[in-house]
């Protein structure tokens, strides 16, 4: 196989898991009717949050251990972005504040606190590492090696590249083959029919939000932990990959089991840029490559017209998605 | 009789409106009771505190004897009460059988299989006709409501409360509707029927509670009231239930419609060939199951659609009726400037005619906001024409600068045709004025209707009780599937070939 490609696919695997964690938490969110666009913030405090403690676990404990730093960051990782989750919810469903400007201040929020206390990590250099938990989640679960083309491109990832995909196929079992998932759609569509037919929806609207913010976070974890070799630094690199999460998601049409092609392509069309003209022998511009940046969006932008000129209900976006809802109003 | 549900002294405020005072009633097992009043006279608040929507601020509630607090629509399908409200709670994108699983609390893995079987049964039991497997929506409002009720049975309700379930069926599906109600009535259910058509309630009612201003006038039974009893007890005075038409005095051709052919984006044909005149001094009524190209037709002469190119719409000016203007493919604007009065007054009113967060007054400045100088807004014009149609029309409003949202269904739709009323125009088209209006606000929109018709307007009352059309217009067009089924003169048609001219399309003659 052509090595340039080889790259590309390398690339953008775990490109791609980083959004798809994004997305399906996103989805999960959006599907019990909030329009959380506080993502790429919940997706810094999960980073920050996971990377920070398994930093200073292995920095201070004198005898660190793999399992604890992973179990750490993990925990530590999803508590911060449900905190996230909380708050938002706390602000739109009980407090009725408006989604969009709730989210969007959520955003700016979580990239403050991760790179306010980074600061501290830092302590003056420009970025700083944490092998040891570097080491634990780039760890591969299959003997990658040995499987030739296909254990360098399919088996070679770290650990939650496959949780993820699991996570998706789960999710979508979740949400469209259980009880649990039915409750939670309706209330994304109508909460009124929901709440009169028993279902609490301010329960399912709180769950949905922190659990789905706890996924995101998951997305923040990979990037800092795997993806970027264990290394946080001031950058403004995890907003990026959180609208790119958010555009996924509306991509996949709010379905768990696109977001896994889905996220992927995004991957592909992210790195075009870089691995097309490698492959075709051509040289390009930087200007040019950042303008190949953003095709991911033209290609959200493209589904979404599509999408809507076809006008399948199915495929359209929670119906009550972006509205607070008050049982007494009328 | 055993009582199924005991009310005891229920009140219920919002703010400063008191929408039920001191109410008590009771609802028996195995009958089918009416619950009458007017718009605003708290029929719907009463009973959204048994469906748990609302939670009263005193009194009591027994159910079956016990008492209970009715704090969530959980509790009270817990206590056997079942509410198909009038705005249907159904989500769209499921299937049927998806919308009845909604919510319940059944053991074990989720069965949509066994959800299906059961609600066949109920299916079966009752007479109901529904495709479980079907999405909402792409079902008409009868087989929404048919779902509603099976899934409410469904859970068990033996006490169902049907709020306006006539208000969007034809009279066929009405009479569907009924001889399903009774069925329910033999099974030993308590049926409570919202409604203000006497007509329905003297039809199918074994009791009936009348309110008034939010509060019990008495119960009487049915058998021993009249249409006349009912309208006194529930306006408070008697009222003519008459209404008074004129022959048209010096009719002229106003309104010329021609081959009128419109398809819509699915590109259905929504009218074919429609043709017709309308004349100043009269109401010409248009007649046909709602969707049968109703609203496709006022839209078009007052510049909404699109119609296809061999159409045409003129309008006749002047006194003599002798000024040829155009019509076809002008914007509303353009029609205004052309000096036409053209007042519409849409179905949905609050969506096309009024806009709900916003008062009365700023309401009144959509049709004028071009008439302003300077770049301040000025409302002491529009304010003055707000107070006069309060006060003509009687508006219950907590004041001007109140939303029209809040306001009831009634004075909302008194909102919207005072408007219209007060641009003096020389064209004037309802779609469904009084469609959930109370039989008083009902002739107080006819009487406004008639004295616009003996001004020499022409108007165009699109409607759906028969009854009504036959009473009020001169003439009638029927529209079945988006053609004209014939025109008649309202003196002399009857209700029976109105109503087979809807269903049935007559062959078209050869020309």
């Amino acid at each position: 196989m052509n090595s340039s490609l080889l790259a590309w696919i390398v690339r953008a695997v775990p490109f791609g898991t980083i959004i798809m964690f994004g997305a399906m938490g996103e989805i999960a969110t959006e599907k019990s009717g909030n329009l959380n666009l506080g993502v790429p913030g919940i997706m810094y405090l999960g980073g920050f949050a996971g990377f920070a403690s398994a930093y200073l676990y292995e920095k201070n404990s004198p005898n660190p251990q793999v399992a604890v730093c992973v179990i750490l960051a993990l925990i530590c990782c999803i508590a911060a972005s449900m905190a996230g989750g909380l708050i938002y919810s706390f602000l739109t469903v009980t407090l009725r504040a408006n989604q969009n400007v709730t989210g969007l201040a959520l955003t700016i929020f979580g990239k403050g606190m991760a790179n306010f206390f980074g600061v501290y990590l830092l302590n003056g250099a420009s970025y700083t590492a944490a092998p040891m938990a570097y080491s634990a989640f780039s760890a591969k679960l299959f003997p990658a090696e040995k499987m030739g083309i296909l254990g360098e491109t399919v088996f070679g990832y770290g650990w939650l590249v496959y949780v993820a995909i699991i996570m998706a196929v789960v999710f979508h079992f979740v949400l469209f083959r259980s009880r649990l998932g039915l409750n939670l759609r309706s209330v994304g569509e109508n909460p009124a029919t929901a709440d009169a037919d028993g279902i609490s929806v301010t329960r399912y609207k709180y769950l949905a939000t922190c659990i789905g913010a706890g996924i995101s976070g998951l997305g923040g974890l990979y990037y800092v932990l795997d993806y970027n070799k264990g290394i946080w630094a001031t950058t403004g690199q995890i907003e990026a990959l959180g609208w790119l999460a958010v555009a996924l998601v509306i991509f996949t049409t709010w379905k768990p089991l696109n977001a896994i092609w889905g996220a992927f392509l995004f991957g592909f069309l992210y790195w075009l840029y870089q691995f097309l003209p490698d492959m075709l022998g051509l040289k390009v511009k930087t200007y040019v490559s950042d303008i190949i940046q953003m095709v991911p969006y033209v290609v959200t932008i493209v589904v979404l017209i599509v999408v809507s000129m076809r006008k399948k209900k199915e495929n359209q976006p929670p119906a009550s998605l972006g509205l607070s809802y008050f049982r007494e109003d009328r | 009789m055993e009582n199924a549900i005991e009310l005891r002294g229920v009140t219920k405020t919002f703010g400063l409106i008191t929408a039920n005072k001191n109410v008590s009633m009771d609802i028996r097992r195995g009958e089918i009771l009416a619950l009458l009043g007017e718009n605003g006279s708290g029929k719907t608040t009463l009973m959204n505190m048994l469906g748990g929507i609302y939670f009263p601020d005193r009194g009591e509630i027994f159910v079956k004897g016990k008492q209970v607090e009715i704090t969530s629509p959980k509790d009270s399908y817990h206590l056997g009460i079942g509410m198909v409200h009038q705005h249907f709670k159904l989500v769209d994108v499921f299937t049927a059988a998806e919308n009845i699983a909604l919510g319940l609390e059944e053991k074990g893995r989720f069965n949509l299989n066994a959800v299906k079987a059961k609600a066949r049964d109920i299916c079966d039991r009752y007479g109901f006709d529904l495709n479980l497997d079907q999405k909402v929506y792409n079902m008409s409002v009868s087989q929404k409501q048919t779902l509603e009720i099976v899934k409410v049975l469904y859970r068990g309700a033996d006490i169902l409360i049907l709020d306006e379930p006539t208000a969007v069926l034809t009279p066929q599906e009405t009479d569907k509707l009924f001889a399903v109600i009774r069925n329910m009535r033999a099974d030993d259910k308590s049926v409570v029927i919202i409604t203000h058509k006497l007509k329905e309630v003297l039809e199918i009612s074994d009791r009936v509670t009348i309110l008034r201003k939010g509060e019990v006038i008495g119960t009487v039974n049915t058998k021993e009231a009249t249409e006349s009893s009912l309208t006194e007890m529930m306006v408070g005075e008697k009222v003519e239930l008459n209404i008074n038409r004129i022959p048209p005095v010096n009719p002229k051709k106003r309104i010329e419609v021609k081959h009128l052919t419109i398809v819509d984006e699915q590109n259905v044909r929504v009218l074919e060939d429609v043709s017709f005149d309308v004349m100043g001094g009269e109401i010409f009524g248009i007649a046909g199951i709602s969707g049968n190209g109703q609203k496709e037709l006022l839209e078009a002469i007052a510049g909404l659609q699109k119609c296809e190119p061999d159409s045409s719409i003129k309008y006749f000016a002047g006194e003599k009726a002798d000024q040829e203007m155009n019509l076809l493919g002008m914007t509303p604007k353009a029609i205004r400037d052309m000096g036409i009065g053209m007042a519409f007054v849409p179905e949905d009113r609050l969506g096309m005619g009024l806009v709900g967060s916003m008062d009365m007054v700023d309401n009144m400045m959509l049709k004028t906001y071009d008439n302003g100088r300077g770049i301040v807004v000025d409302r002491s014009i529009p304010r003055r024409r707000a107070e006069m149609i309060r006060k003509k029309l009687g508006v219950v409003t907590p004041g001007l600068s109140t939303p029209v949202s809040r306001l009831s269904g009634g004075n909302v739709q008194k909102v919207l045709v005072g408007r219209e009323l007060a641009s003096n125009p020389t064209v004037l088209m309802t779609a469904y004025a009084v469609r959930g209006l109370d039989i008083n606000t009902s002739y107080t929109i006819y009487n406004l209707l008639n004295d616009e018709k003996k001004k020499g307007v022409a108007v165009i009352y699109v409607g759906e009780e028969l009854d009504v059309l036959l009473e009020l217009c001169d003439r009638i067009l029927v529209l079945c599937g988006g053609r004209v089924n014939g025109i008649l003169d309202a003196r002399k048609t009857t209700k029976e070939e109105v109503g087979l001219l809807m269903t049935n399309l007559q062959e078209r003659r050869q020309a």
